[in-house]
């Protein structure tokens, strides 16, 4: 039944988007900006497409597509890492 | 044999990586592990790269690792440069190129199969290069149009024309004609033309959205972001980009629901409804004939210094006259003399979900004080004093007693039960959604106008004095 490699991708798809919405209802809405930041430090996961095209392409064009695609996910990666850091290292509870 | 032994390496850390992201994730369930979280998922993402860089010739090699020390590079000093204030702009900068990276691989993948003559496209993988191409580009587009309102580089308020609807639904009709047609015959100029089509249908779904809604919008770009990632791993058959897309898609919509709920909206409403608009008829409630009462700080100090308990309202206004900090200083000596602070903020408070909350952490207010609708909705009624700052439309009772205020129905802060409510702003002008505010007119209503920094710094000294 489960031949299909696209039928397998749709089941781990509808799967993780079942889990990602278990996990993320649980987010209190003082971190959904750090959240929101996170999650987009984790769609940088094109990255790896991006490389896999990069060097995959054999025409210059391609590659150089998939050049400018490894370029834009890193800044996607390094800066939602960085910069939801940065906002989760200001929040702090009453000291006592 | 090796060749399978790789494909196994590879697969099972994508399947620790990924369960990496889910627990990273979770542990943003609390302040208290978050940071721990988002170690956890950058984990996660680097050992991803790095099996992904495996196997590989390390000549090769050279010009993926320039791109992406250039982009770390650029990230990183994004990241510490951005102001706080600013982060709604930097969330739309990094959604859009998340989607216009997924976009690339797309593009890059229909160029490598369609130019080679020896190589077939096969239905399913031009659907998911169409598709991939579509939802990264409209993402692309969508959020620079959201960064340059935000910026205010661009008019902030809706853009509306005639037949604007009927456009962008020819467009998408006529996007998913070409597409059909792609996918029957491969080509280089109609792909191009479906790319020009996409950019200009995300600046469509944008432009007519105004300042107001754009939490709304972050939040429907971030899950599109997710989206695109996961049809680009749909396009190379890659489980981590599909597991990852699909969690951030999860993310960003349950943000959407929960702002669209804030404030009463249906999505379709808020992506097509240009509210705000200067078209717009305003409620019949005028300021003719009504008078708010004024408040000195002097005035404001003994009332709020000789109370038992307090609530702070901060909206965005507090953001722009950069008062954040003397509103924490504010909250301090009041606590010193014994009387009991908590924060109230209003899912909408912000430029995005949550926005207000960091800008508070960021002047050292402690997260245990802040509380969000559900959890202060009961303590108004007792509290002594309410302090409104840079706060309007959250705050106005329209939205639970008058039927005919556009935004009646919208969850409030009902600051006007409380026993007295002080509410600093520079003059009676209407909010965001350009309504007249009841509240300023309420018995139990002063006004402190001024600048709010400045109105704070003073009773703060007042307070001092007492």
């Amino acid at each position: 039944m489960l031949e299909n490699s696209l039928l397998i991708e749709l089941y781990v798809f509808v799967l993780a988007v079942f889990v990602g919405f278990e996990v993320i209802t649980k987010v209190p809405p003082t971190l959904h900006t750090p959240l929101m930041s996170g999650a987009n430090a984790i769609s940088g996961i094109t990255l790896l497409g991006a490389i896999v095209v990069a060097l995959q392409a054999d025409g210059s064009v391609g590659t150089v597509l998939g050049l400018a695609a490894v370029v834009l996910s890193t800044v996607n990666v390094v800066g939602g890492f960085v910069v939801t850091d940065r906002m989760l290292r200001m929040f702090r509870r009453t000291p006592r | 044999m090796e060749e399978i032994d790789v494909q196994l390496v590879v697969g099972a850390a994508y399947l620790v990586a990924a369960s990496l992201f889910i627990l990273g994730l979770r542990r943003l369930g609390s302040p208290a592990t978050a940071r721990s979280g988002n170690m956890l998922a950058s984990v996660g993402m680097l050992i991803a790269v790095v099996v992904t860089l495996l196997d590989r010739d390390v000549l090769d090699l050279a010009d993926v690792a320039v791109g992406m020390l250039i982009g770390a590079a650029a990230g990183g000093l994004l990241a510490r440069a951005i102001k706080m204030t600013a982060m709604p702009q930097l969330v739309a900068v990094f959604n859009g190129l998340g989607g216009g990276a997924s976009a690339l691989v797309a593009a890059s993948e229909f160029y490598r199969i369609s130019g080679d003559a020896s190589l077939e496209m096969p239905a399913d993988v031009s659907v998911t290069i169409m598709l991939g191409t579509l939802i990264g580009v409209v993402t692309f587009s969508g959020s620079m149009v959201a960064f340059g309102k935000l910026q205010e580089v661009i008019y902030t308020q809706p853009v509306t024309f005639p037949l604007q609807k009927t456009l962008s639904a020819v467009l998408f009709l006529g996007i998913i004609g070409a597409i059909v047609y792609l996918i029957v015959s491969p080509g280089l100029p109609a792909y191009a033309a479906v790319v020009v089509a996409c950019l200009l249908l995300g600046v469509l779904l944008v432009i007519p959205i105004g300042g107001a809604d754009m939490p709304v919008v972050i939040s429907l770009l971030n899950s599109y972001s997710g989206l695109a990632a996961a049809s680009a791993g749909f396009v190379l058959g890659n489980m981590m980009l599909i597991v990852a897309g699909a969690l951030v898609g999860a993310a960003g919509l349950i943000l959407t629901q929960i702002m669209t709920k804030a404030m009463n909206r249906s999505l379709f409403n808020v992506m097509f409804g240009a509210f705000g608009a200067a078209e717009d008829q305003l409620g019949p409630a005028g300021a003719e004939g009504r008078h708010a009462k004024e408040i000195s700080p002097e005035d404001s100090a003994v009332l709020l210094g000789y109370s038992k308990s307090a609530v702070f309202v901060p909206g965005y206004g507090l953001a722009v006259a950069q008062a954040q900090h003397q509103l924490k200083e504010l909250g301090a000596l009041l606590e010193s003399r014994g009387v009991s602070v908590k924060y109230a903020i209003h899912p909408v408070a912000g430029r995005m979900p949550g926005h207000m909350n960091v800008l508070l952490a960021e002047a050292e207010v402690p997260y245990d004080k802040l509380y969000d609708l559900e959890q202060i909705k009961n303590d108004f009624p007792d509290a002594e004093a309410v302090v409104v700052v840079g706060a309007n439309d959250v705050v106005n009772p329209a939205a639970r007693e008058n039927p005919g205020s556009p935004i009646y129905g919208m969850p409030i802060l009902d600051v006007d039960l409380a026993h007295h409510v002080i509410v600093l702003k520079r003059s009676l002008n209407t909010g965001f959604a350009g309504i007249d505010n009841d509240l300023f007119y309420k018995e139990n209503t002063s006004m402190l106008f001024g600048d709010a920094k400045a109105s704070l710094a003073k009773l703060n000294d007042e307070i001092k004095a007492l």
